[in-house]
Order: C-alpha cells, then structure tokens, then sequence
C-alpha cells in the first residue's frame, strides 16, 4: 500500500463518522433510554386508535385547527362515530395535561420541537 | 487530406449532439485523412517493439500475434497495479458529461466517441468485463464488452485522436485525465505491435541520433552556422555557437525543430542572438539536440530512455544547469517526468541567471529552467534593451500551448515578454486560453499528412478563437511556445484564418532586442521589412 | 442498447424492490430479516466494501506527478501565483481540495460549446449541471445529517438546529424540509438532463439511471413518509437504538408500517451496491492525482516505486556512430579515430 499514513487517516476518518451513531450511544449511555409519556386520566382510547394517535396526531391537531379557527366547525367525527368538541383546551388537555411527563418526552427523543406552544399555553401542572 | 475539401460550413455543420447509437459496437470505419499509418517495420525492429511486422490499419487482418487478447488483459493488469491514476479514473467516472463539448476533436468531427468519457468508456467496457463481478456476470447491461479484434482496431483509431491535452481533465469534477486513459490505451496496443508511425519514427531517430528528426551531428552544426550567418547579415555582428563545449556553464536544450523548420528556426535564430547579447557561457549538445520527446506519447518505458540523454549529457560536459527551448510536450516530460525518471541531477548546481544573479527556486531540484522563465526575469531586472516598435507590424496573439499551459502553469512568463517586446497585444476569449486553452489539433503523435483532415478538424475550434481576434483586432501572427504548434499552425491557420502567421516568443524578442554594436535593423528575423505598408501604424516605426 | 432500455431496466429493478418491500412486510415472518438482518447485512458490505476498495486503490502507486495545473505556477517571485489552481504547499492544496470537494470547483466551469452560426463558435456559461449537483449532494448531506436523530439519544443540539433551519419555511404540519424539496428537484432534474439532452444520453449506462432511481426512490419514500403515509417514528427509533447498540429487537412500542418497509429496503441496496459503483467517486476524488498533488515537480523529487533501468542509447554509442562525420565537422570528441582518449 501506498501512502500508507495519508490512506490509514482518511479511512480512520471515514470510520469515526461512520459508527459516529454507535459509539456516540456507548458514550452517552442511552442506548437503552425509551420514552414513557405519562398520561393521567381514565379514559382508555383518544379520539382514534392509539397507533393511528402516534402517527399522525400533529396532522390531526392541524386539521382541527383548521377546523375551529377558520371552517367554524364545532364537532369532529371520529372513525368510530364517536363525536368530540373540537377544543384543544377542553377535550385534549383534559387527559394529555402534563406537556413535560407527556408531550415532551417523545417530541424530545425525536428531537422535534413543534411550535404548538409558542401561541398556546402550557397547561399548568398537577391540575 | 479527403478528396473533397473540407469545409468551414463542414464544420459548422457538425453536430455536437450525437444520434441514438448503441456505442458498445466497436466497428469503426478508418476514415481517409483521420488516422494516422502503422509504424514502419525498421522502426520496429531498431527499438525492439513487440510482434514487429508489415501492417496497415486499412488492412482486414491485424496480425496480431496469437496469444493477443492474453497479452492485453495481462497488460491491463499490470497497469492497474502500477498506475492509481488508470485504476481509479476507470472507476469513478459518473458520466456526468462535463468533459464532453470541451474535447477540440468532438467539436470538430462530431464523432460521439470522440467525447472525453467516451474514449474511457472505451476501455472501461472491457476493464469491467474482465476485472469487475457485475460486469462479468451482467455484461452488457454493466456497460461491459468482450475483447475482440474490433476493440483493438476502434482503439487503435480513437487512442490517435487524442492529443493527451488534459483539457477535459480541468472540467471534469475528479480531475479524470483523459491523457492518463490514452496513454494506458497507446502502452496496451503497443503489446500486440499497433503504433503509428508519427510516433515510432521520430522515437527511432531520437534513440540513434538524439533528436527526432534524424539530423547527424555535423548537419546541426552547419544548420546552426547557418543560423549565425543570417545572425550575421541581419545585425552585423557575428556570433559564436558554442556545439558539444566541455566546461559550458549551461547546457541548452531545445526541440529539433528549431534546427531545420520555418517558422521554428527564427525562434532558433532569437535565441542565438539573445544568448550573444547577454554573454551566456552555454553550449548545444548534438546527442541531447533534442528536448522534445516522442517516448511520451508511446510509453513510460520510452519516455525514459530518451529522456536519459539530456542529464547524462549535462553530467558528460559538465555543464552547472540546463536551459530549454520553446516546446510544449517537452515541458511537461521536463517539468513533471524528468526527475522521476532519470533524476536526481546531483551533478548539477542550482540554477542561477549569470546576468542577474537570480535564483530560481522553482527548479532548484530538476535544475532546468525554462526559456521563458530566464528570459522574463532578464526583462524584469532590465538587462535587455528592447525596442517594441519593431514588431508594430504584428497585432500579436498568444496561444498557450497545452502543456505548458496545464502541466506546468507558464502562463505569465511568456505573456510578459511578448508586452516587452511588442506594442499590440490581444487576448483570445478566455474560454480558449490559460488553462482552458486549445490544442493546435496536432500534438501527441498526430502531425502527419495523412491525418491532416482530423488535424484540420481537430484545430478548428483554435482556429475559430484566433479567426475571433483577427476580425475584432485585426490580429496577424500567432505566438506560441512548442514546435509543435510551430510545425501544425502554418497550415491550419492558412486554411482556417488565411493571414494570420505563426512566431515564437524568442523570434519577437529578438526582434526587438537592440543588440550592443548592431548595424540599423531593415527587415525582421524574416527578412521581411519591418514596416508593413499594408498595416496601419500605431507607434513609431523601427530602427 | 437503446436508451429506452438503459431506463427501464434499472426502473424495472428499483420497483421491484420496492414489491418486495410489500411481500417482506406482509409477512410477519420476513420481518426480523427485513429489519434486522438486513440493515446489519448491508451496512457490513458498505463499510467493509468501501474499505477494500479504497485499500485497493492505495495499492497502486502514483508514479508521476502530475496535477491538472489550472493557474499560474510558482515561479518568479513578481509573477502572482495562482494559489488554487497550482498549489504548491499543503496549504494552497487543502484550499484547492476543499474547493473542489464541497464546492465542486471545476465543475463550475464547464461551459456549453455551440456552433453559433457563420462559422463560430461560442461557449456559454454552463452552470445549471453545477447548480443541480451541488443542490443535489449539500440536500443528501443535510438530510444524513437530520436523520441522526433517530440514532442518538439525546439527540445533539446540532442535529436540533439544523433540522429546525431546514424547517424554518413552517409550511405544512410536519414542517416541510427545504432539503426534501430540493433534493427531489435536483434529482430531476440530474435525470431529465441524462433522458433530454443528447451527449448525457449518449453517455449514459443503465448504473447511471439505477443510482439515479434508487435515491429517487429513497427520497421519495422518505418524503412520502414524512408528509403522506406516516409511520410511527418513536417505534423506528426504538428499532434504530437497538440496531446501533448491537441488541435488535422488534420488541418496539409501536409498530412501524409499509412505507418505512419500502424506505430501509431501498436504502440498505443503496449501501450494498455504494462500494462497487460509480458512487465511489465520493471517496475517489481524494485520491485523484491530477487535484491532490502539488505543482512543485521541479522542486521537489517524486519517486516512481516501481522505476527500473531501460535501454539507452549511450553518448558512446552515439560517437561511436558519427565519429568520422564529428571529426570532419570539427566538433570535440571523448575518443579519437585512433581509440585513444
């Protein structure tokens, strides 16, 4: 091999960046970490099924924005029939009170930040 | 040169965007005036070239020893394992195309495979058949071939198409030298005995009498005489030129060339009277008479065996450092080559300038300097006594040759001492200059007759850019630094830009150099007069 | 082979993987292999791949010096030097690599050479294969960067902020990246000019148009993904940490559905085939001699490994040639007529 101290470095380099994920983990420990959102409330199912609540409900919460602010529309019809006021205040907070044990705890491990909170307020803990 | 004369509205004609065609057929058509004859059987035989015989491209039957296709695949093997430029320029082209429309024979033929990375595909279809498991197992579809017969012959034609410029190699995103393909593509024909006779002859002649054109030893002193005889009539003075001086301080090397072909030879005669002027303690050599080296353009192996000439003639005369001439290719064995393969010059001193003491560091190590270089440094520190209006009869343009011009970097040095020495200076369109220039059409062992309509073709786009300045300006020589382009732009400007002529740097200088003890000049290195009535004067006129 | 073929072919293989996306998703029993033999199978093959490949170019030498010089030389110390185009120290040579390598410096150059009509020929800026490359590699490195976060924990706040600067257009919910926009247009466009014009055409193989659609098809679904058919992406975390930590399981909070099947398929090929295709250009222009070498060949000795000694032609042979004719000439020579020195 030629220009063995050059090519050794740069393969070096590309290494580290390579398994930056893996040793990044070892280094922080967190490898196992997991999210567990708490929800104080005895309700058993949201507004539509749990899985279908983790995958789309930031599309959810736009539509009913939308609806509320600008289609005047009161009332959402869930999948099951089942109907809810369109308040995000009275019907998801009832349940999804706490931002930091809830809210946060997944958008942190996703490292996602949405803007929900810049207008509305933080709901107040341990209500 | 074709039957029907090729046209400028031929040209014009010619497409740049190619039809739909499957170019993995390697059939090609040799094409009269576009390829160049097979090296003459006693020229193969007095270098020992492999599988030496009688051929002609036209001919059905190669005669390719048996065991050919072994021979070129082993060959490419080797290469690989010798050259990581070869290896990893087949590897990493993207085709992105970049290269395509910069290649001066695809903008003058048309010819798709003419295109930068088509000439790779060339051999990167067989380099993946048989050294890469997708195109082993997918061929076609891994834009792979087989190796057969018509390959050798479609890159016999493609591989002397190219001048090995590099011009592409500036455009591409990963520097892929187009020159580093051909060359590899020129070494693997050569195994099975395909050179051109452009290339092998003047190599022969070089190895036996030290310069390509064959001249003997007493026939270049009477050429040089004869130079100091016009030296004599145009200035009065007479000039001594020191040929094989044991002692010389410097030893001089320039293309053979110079020695025998107009317009060279006035460079030759600039040269001679500059050295006079300034007291240059130099010698010639008639075994190194030859700074250009035609090994180049047929393998490394060549390279070095004639390139071997110019240190060990230093070493034999005992001269401290060594001068070169006006040449394009020269420059690049010089610059990037000749210490590699024949080097360390240990023998040699650092070269210094004896008229101005100064130091040049850039070739502190191969110790050769180059013409220009020591000519600008002598004009910056004003040891030359020029008189511009001499030259008021040239609207001067200059053509950086490819090598000095990409392999070296002399861009300044020339363009410096041609303001020096003349008063109408005029730039071609930056697309075709500096590191973007054009080849002269000719160069890499494709200056022959029989080639000269993909010389014309090859030229043209050169041609186009100095036809630019001729009408904007009224530009009317062509200055340039490499017996090449000297030997190739008479006839391409004659037929492309009729009334442009083509000089040397050093001629112009000389022309202006006002020598000490020098009777009034009345014509030009030319003999022509210095004032031509037909072109307006902006100055004062000569003498 | 006809351009249409060199399309089809390649597309036909893209979409077929995505079919087996499908056929690995629906059934259950594929899905430890889809998402857990796979990934490990393919990222071994890309880094091991990528290594032996580099080390396989090392193992030739650069026997000459010879940089594509682009600028005046280093020579006399009044005549300005270009630093980039001909470097010659390591300095002036990390700034031209670093040009070339996240600003595709000669790439920039290229022009269009067009007959213009009364025999002239004009080149016209040609910037557009430049702008689109260069939109095209910055997106794909913005976007490897975003996607650290679903392999880290915590994620660092670099990877936060640059993911919200991608964002900071605020359209849609989940936020459009700009990068996803232009990613997907440069790709376009990369393949639109391969297809429209004729020299890309000419050039091009099928391995130009399947790079081409596979990271089509990566963008495409990941884009789709994101805005469209939305999957549980806490659940492909959890599966991404257990993957780097070297403890698989599919033992995840959520389930992660079709689209994210059809997106790590298309990806895990894409490492799989990086190491033996084009794509190696990425590592490749480092090591290209005409841009990683110094413009210093006079000054500085470069050694040819493999040099040997050839035949030459000796002054002694030659003056043993032209003796008589040197003689006649008058020119000095090392031995007389007579042999004596």
């Amino acid at each position: 091999m030629y220009d063995k101290g050059k090519v050794i470095l740069g393969l070096a380099i590309f290494l580290c960046l390579a398994s930056f994920p893996a040793w990044y983990i070892v280094l922080t420990g967190k490898g196992d970490y997991r999210p567990a959102p708490v929800l104080a409330t005895s309700e058993n199912q949201c507004v539509e099924s749990k899985q279908y609540m983790r995958e789309y409900h930031m599309q959810l919460l736009n539509q009913w924005r939308d609806d509320a602010v600008r289609n005047g529309r009161a009332i959402y019809t869930a999948t099951d029939n089942r109907t809810y006021d369109i308040n995000l205040t009275g019907t998801c907070l009832n349940c999804h009170s706490n931002k930091a044990e809830f809210c946060d705890s997944c958008h942190n491990y996703q490292g996602v930040a949405p803007n929900c909170w810049d207008c509305h307020n933080v709901p107040v803990m341990g209500k | 040169m074709a039957e029907k004369k090729l046209s400028s509205e031929d040209i014009a004609g010619v497409k740049l965007n190619p039809a739909e065609k499957d170019w993995m057929d390697p059939s090609v058509e040799f094409k009269k005036g576009s390829y160049v004859y097979a090296a003459p059987l006693k020229d193969q035989q007095a270098l020992k070239l492999p599988n030496p015989r009688q051929w002609n491209p036209l001919d059905d039957d190669w005669k390719l020893p048996e065991d050919w296709k072994p021979i070129v695949l082993d060959g490419m093997k080797d290469k690989l394992g010798k050259f990581r430029s070869w290896k990893l320029f087949l590897d990493i082209c993207v085709r992105c195309g970049a290269c395509a429309d910069k290649c001066h024979y695809f903008i003058g033929s048309g010819d798709p495979k003419n295109m930068p990375v088509m000439r790779a595909e060339l051999l990167r279809s067989v380099y993946r058949k048989y050294f890469t498991v997708g195109g082993r197992t997918l061929g076609k579809l891994a834009g792979a071939r087989e190796l057969d017969e018509k390959v050798i012959k479609e890159w016999y034609y493609y591989f002397y198409q190219c001048s090995e410029c590099r011009r592409c190699s500036v455009f591409c995103p990963y520097g892929i030298d187009t020159c580093e393909i051909t060359m590899m593509g020129r070494e693997l024909l050569n195994m099975v005995g395909c050179t051109n006779e452009w290339v092998v002859s003047p190599v022969s002649n070089c190895f036996r009498t030290g310069n390509h054109l064959g001249i003997p030893p007493h026939a270049m002193k009477q050429s040089l005489e004869s130079a100091a005889d016009d030296i004599l009539s145009l200035t009065g003075i007479q000039i001594d030129v020191p040929i094989n001086k044991k002692g010389a301080e410097i030893l001089f090397v320039t293309p053979s060339g110079d020695y025998f072909a107009s317009p060279a030879w006035y460079t030759l005669v600039g040269y001679l009277m500059l050295f006079h002027e300034i007291g240059l303690d130099y010698t010639f050599s008639t075994y190194a008479s030859e700074g250009g080296n035609f090994g180049l353009f047929h393998s490394a192996e060549m390279l070095k065996s004639l390139n071997n000439k110019i240190f060990s003639e230093a070493k034999r005369l005992g001269v401290k450092w060594i001068l070169g001439g006006e040449c394009g290719h020269m420059w690049r064995v010089i610059h990037q080559y000749m210490d590699t393969l024949n080097g360390p010059p240990d023998f040699l001193e650092q070269p210094v300038s004896p008229v101005t003491g100064t130091r040049f560091d850039n070739a502190v190590k191969t110790k050769m300097v180059h013409i220009c270089e020591f000519t600008a440094d002598l004009i910056h520190n004003n040891k030359l006594k020029l008189d511009k209006s001499r030259n008021d009869k040239w609207k001067v343009t200059f053509h950086d040759s490819c090598n000095p011009a990409r392999s070296m970097g002399m861009l300044e040095e020339p363009r410096y001492i041609i303001n020096n020495s003349c008063n109408y200076f005029y730039e071609m369109p930056e697309n075709t200059i500096r590191e973007r220039t054009f080849c002269c059409g000719s160069g890499a062992g494709l200056g022959s007759d029989e080639n000269m309509e993909m010389r014309l073709r090859g030229g043209y786009p050169r041609a186009n850019a100095v036809k630019y300045v001729q009408e904007k300006h009224g530009v009317n020589v062509l200055a340039c630094i490499c017996a090449i382009d000297k030997a190739s732009f008479p006839p391409l400007l004659e037929y492309w830009v009729p009334g442009v002529e083509t000089a040397g740097v050093h001629e112009l200088l000389a022309n202006a150099l006002v020598m000490t003890g020098e009777k009034p000049r009345e014509t030009d290195l030319r003999g022509e007069p210095l004032v031509d009535d037909n072109v307006q004067q902006g100055g004062t006129t000569g003498v | 082979m006809m351009s249409a073929q060199k399309v089809v072919v390649p597309l036909s293989a893209v979409l077929a993987l995505v079919l087996l996306a499908c056929v690995g998703y629906v059934f259950a029993p594929l899905h430890y292999f889809m998402l857990v033999i796979l990934p490990y199978l393919c990222g071994v093959i890309f880094i091991a791949g990528f290594i032996y490949r580099i080390i396989r170019w090392a193992q030739s030498p650069v026997p000459f010096n010879i940089p594509t010089v682009c600028g005046q030389e280093e020579s006399l110390h009044w005549i300005r030097q270009d630093k980039q185009g001909s470097p010659s120290n390591y300095l002036q040579l990390t700034w031209r690599m670093l040009l070339e390598i996240f600003f595709f410096r000669s790439l920039f150059r290229n022009s269009k050479t067009e007959q213009a009509g009364q025999g002239r020929l004009v080149y016209g800026g040609n910037q557009w294969l430049w702008l689109g490359s260069l939109a095209f590699h910055w997106s794909l490195f913005v976007i490897i960067f975003r996607h650290l976060r679903f392999f880290t924990e915590p994620v660092p706040a670099l990877v936060i902020w640059l993911t919200e600067l991608d964002g900071i257009l605020q359209l849609a919910i989940p936020t459009l990246f700009i990068t996803d926009f232009v990613i997907l247009a440069a790709l376009t466009y990369l393949f639109i000019r391969r297809v429209a014009f004729a020299q890309a055409r000419f050039i091009s193989l099928p391995s130009d148009y399947l790079a081409l659609f596979l990271i089509l098809g990566v963008a495409l679904s990941g884009v789709l993904m994101r805005s469209i058919f939305r999957v549980d992406l806490v659940a492909v975390k959890d599966l991404a940490l257990s993957i780097i930590t070297f403890r698989p399981s599919l033992n995840l909070s959520g389930s992660v559905g079709l689209p994210f099947f059809i997106h790590l398929l298309l990806v895990c090929c894409l490492l799989a085939y990086f190491p033996f295709s084009k794509m190696m250009h990425a590592p490749g222009v480092f090591f290209s001699p005409t841009r990683n070498m110094l413009n210093d060949s006079r000054r500085k000795r470069h050694v040819n490994p493999w040099d040997r000694p050839v035949r030459v032609h000796t002054y002694a042979e030659y003056e043993d040639e032209f003796r008589v004719q040197m003689k006649k000439a008058g020119l000095p020579l090392e031995i007389d007529e007579a042999g004596n020195k």
